[in-house]
């Protein structure tokens, strides 16, 4: 299998390798079990997706928001925050990116386009500090308010979308001078909506890391989420820092989704559940392991099995779903990553490094 | 509308949304009590649902009448084989309790959806063979007034859920069992010491909560929904874990903590039929619950959240 000589980043390297390993085992199993040909289906969503610019259109599409969402949860992952709203921080750039887009569609290209993608920021940005605010002050659970805030912004999204910015359940399309699109991008990728975000999310992950590595509050950051206690004993304030690193958070779900809104559909349409780019974002930000640039790759990878999936469920009959049954094995296994170290050990490859299992007692704290 | 049949839908359609919430935030309990983080919970309620709606449809002919009850118990029996993912990885793996609740919360409306694809060749069920029907309770329903309002057509699930929500309190608080599941929770070595094995109550604890999680969310697609598809379960599991908080880890506070999150949930349904809350903008009842959740986890709530939090940073 893996070669592991004593160099840890090795690794490491290989707990996300294994888990995308394990995660498309279990997708197989489960295929073999159902009577579907697993090789069949992985050609077709994975092979499939690189046959026509279309497809790697689409995919790249999937991967810009990806990028964003990942990183998204990173930073607020990186202070200690698990923001499982990145969904409803998502459809409220959306949202107001679109409602912004309408409301004025005679300004100039120029100013119009970036004036929308900020609004959507700020709007992502701000829905988000509201859990970081609860958090800071109140302790109230970042997990439950955010999920509490996902339902709350689908509702009224939906309900805007029929009754106010919109009629019989989407809004008009956004004028020309608000989109993204780019006309030498949608021509070699054959009409797909690959659009100006894909560049936007590229700059932003060079900005990111700089800001993470290279900045006072970046440092602080990371400072907050590895020892709260010693940031504060150390003068930092913590709940200032939780509270920029969720506007932050938020405020890059919500350009993901004012992307999504003026980039990838052009309007906004009465949904039936929370986006999954949130979610999958999450995913992406857990399997890059919290560095910028394996973020990048797995949203590549995450933006080619959701764009092979439908594929897969018309060439091979395998259900669409199975995309997401991988991506959620795939995060199980990042999760267990002690199962790696195990296998490891067994192998006796190296000397595991962190919990070894000699020291058993019992799991928590 | 008179204000005795006001007071009747309120009460029953309450019972009704209550349900699932109760049992699924005792099942949240018991595993937290056991020191297992269970942000899966939402997860299993979609399985749980998904299992029964399926098991309701298959086995209606063996079953008859029976079978809404029959489906419940499988529905908690795959919450519960759900829910040994969830411990292997926490248990045995180490592995951090909100990743993996997260990855089962991402697994389940996949596979519930492809395995309803697989069987069905769409994405919902459509229409269940039985669901959960409404019943006058015996004897109690005789009772003057209260009778009328609490025990005439109404869904005795609720009830059950009530018991159960009593039941759990004994266990966890009255017998030895109870005592070193808390234990193992509380001071996973100092159980240990004491003879304790921690692997066995935590899994105790994870299993527990699977097969309650699992009956909440059986509840939901039987009494409540009367179908499987993905929208089935949106956002209850976590609602329950919101009551679980409220409710102090205790399982008789939680119970009413889940009433409570019930009937906010319940006046958007039944808003319409009442005066005064039918004149507020159907906008406002959709998003109370929600709302209304944070709120209160961030109203009445405060401090008591630590337990929650240092039980998250093990690592």
């Amino acid at each position: 299998m893996i070669e592991v000589k004593s160099d840890s980043w090795l690794k490491k390297l290989s707990v996300p390798l294994l888990a995308v390993l394990f995660g498309f085992i279990v997708g197989a199993i489960i295929m073999l079990i159902f009577g579907y040909n697993p090789i069949d289906a992985y050609s077709h969503m994975i092979l499939g997706v690189f046959q026509s610019p279309y497809s790697i259109g689409e995919a790249l599409t999937q991967a810009t928001l990806l990028i964003l969402t990942g990183l998204a949860f990173d930073i607020a992952n990186k202070a200690g925050f698990f923001n499982i709203g990145l969904s409803g921080q998502f459809l409220a750039g959306w949202l107001s990116a679109i409602a912004f887009a309408l409301q004025f569609p005679d300004i100039p290209r120029i100013i119009l386009t970036p004036l929308t993608l900020v609004v959507g920021m700020v709007a992502g940005g701000l829905y988000a500090g509201i859990a970081g605010f609860l958090r800071a002050y109140f302790e109230a659970s970042e997990v439950i308010v955010t999920i509490m805030l996902n339902h709350t912004i689908l509702q009224i999204s939906n309900y805007l979308t029929n009754f106010v910015i919109g009629s019989s359940s989407r809004t008009e399309k956004i004028s020309e001078n608000a989109s993204l699109g780019i006309q030498w991008l949608t021509d070699i990728t054959r009409f797909s909506r690959l659009n100006a975000g894909l560049f936007i999310a590229l700059i932003i992950v060079i900005l990111y890391t700089l800001f993470m590595n290279k900045t006072i509050k970046g440092f602080e950051i990371k400072s907050v989420g590895l020892n709260p206690d010693a940031s504060t004993y150390a003068g930092m304030s913590t709940k200032s820092t939780i509270i920029l690193s969720m506007l932050i958070s938020g405020g890059l779900a919500g350009l993901a989704g004012a992307i999504n809104g003026v980039g990838t559909f052009g309007n906004l349409f009465v949904l039936g559940g929370l986006p999954a780019e949130g979610f999958n974002g999450i995913a992406v930000a857990l399997l890059g392991l919290g560095n910028p640039f394996g973020i990048v790759l797995s949203a590549l990878l995450f933006g080619v099995l959701q764009t092979g999936a439908p594929m897969m469920a018309s060439r091979a009959g395998v259900p669409n779903e199975m995309a997401q049954i991988v991506i959620a094995m795939i995060v199980f296994f990042v999760g267990a990553y002690y199962l790696v170290e195990w296998i490891f050990e067994k192998v006796g490859h190296s000397r595991a490094q962190g919990p070894s299992s000699a020291d058993v007692e019992g799991g928590v704290e | 509308m008179s204000a005795m049949s006001v007071l009747q839908l309120l009460v029953t359609s309450s019972l009704m949304y209550s349900t699932p919430l109760i049992l699924t935030a005792i099942a949240g309990t018991f595993s937290e009590r056991s020191g297992v983080v269970n942000i899966g919970l939402e997860g299993i309620m979609v399985m749980g649902a998904f299992a029964s709606a399926v098991f309701n449809l298959q086995f209606y002919d063996t079953f008859g009448g029976m079978t809404p009850w029959v489906s419940m118990l499988f529905g908690g029996l795959i919450g519960l084989v759900f829910a040994v993912l969830h411990a292997v990885a926490t248990v045995n793996l180490r592995a951090d309790h909100v990743v993996v609740g997260t990855a089962l919360n991402l697994l389940a409306p996949g596979l519930a959806v492809f395995l309803v694809r697989v069987f069905y060749g769409k994405a919902q069920t459509g229409p269940l063979a039985q669901s959960f029907g409404i019943t006058s309770i015996p004897v109690l329903k005789d009772i003057p007034v209260i009778g009328e309002i609490f025990f005439t057509n109404v869904t005795p699930l609720g009830y059950i859920a009530i018991i159960i929500g009593l039941v759990s309190w004994v266990v966890l608080f009255k017998t030895p069992f109870g005592l070193r599941l808390r234990s193992v929770g509380e001071h996973p070595v100092a159980s240990e010491t004491v003879g304790i094995n921690v692997y066995l109550y935590k899994y105790a604890g994870v299993l527990i909560s699977g097969f309650l999680g699992g009956m909440g969310g059986a509840i939901q697609a039987q009494a409540i929904s009367n179908e499987f598809g993905v929208l089935v379960i949106s956002g209850q599991g976590f609602m329950a874990m919101a009551a679980m908080i409220f409710g102090k880890w205790n399982p008789i506070g939680v119970t009413f903590a889940a009433i409570f999150f019930g009937f906010a949930q319940s006046l958007s349904r039944v808003g319409h039929y009442i005066p005064v809350i039918q004149d507020v903008p159907v906008i406002f009842l959709q998003v109370l619950p929600y709302v209304l959740t944070i709120i209160i986890l961030v109203a009445f709530i405060g401090k008591s959240e630590a337990r929650f939090r240092t039980s998250i940073c093990e690592e």
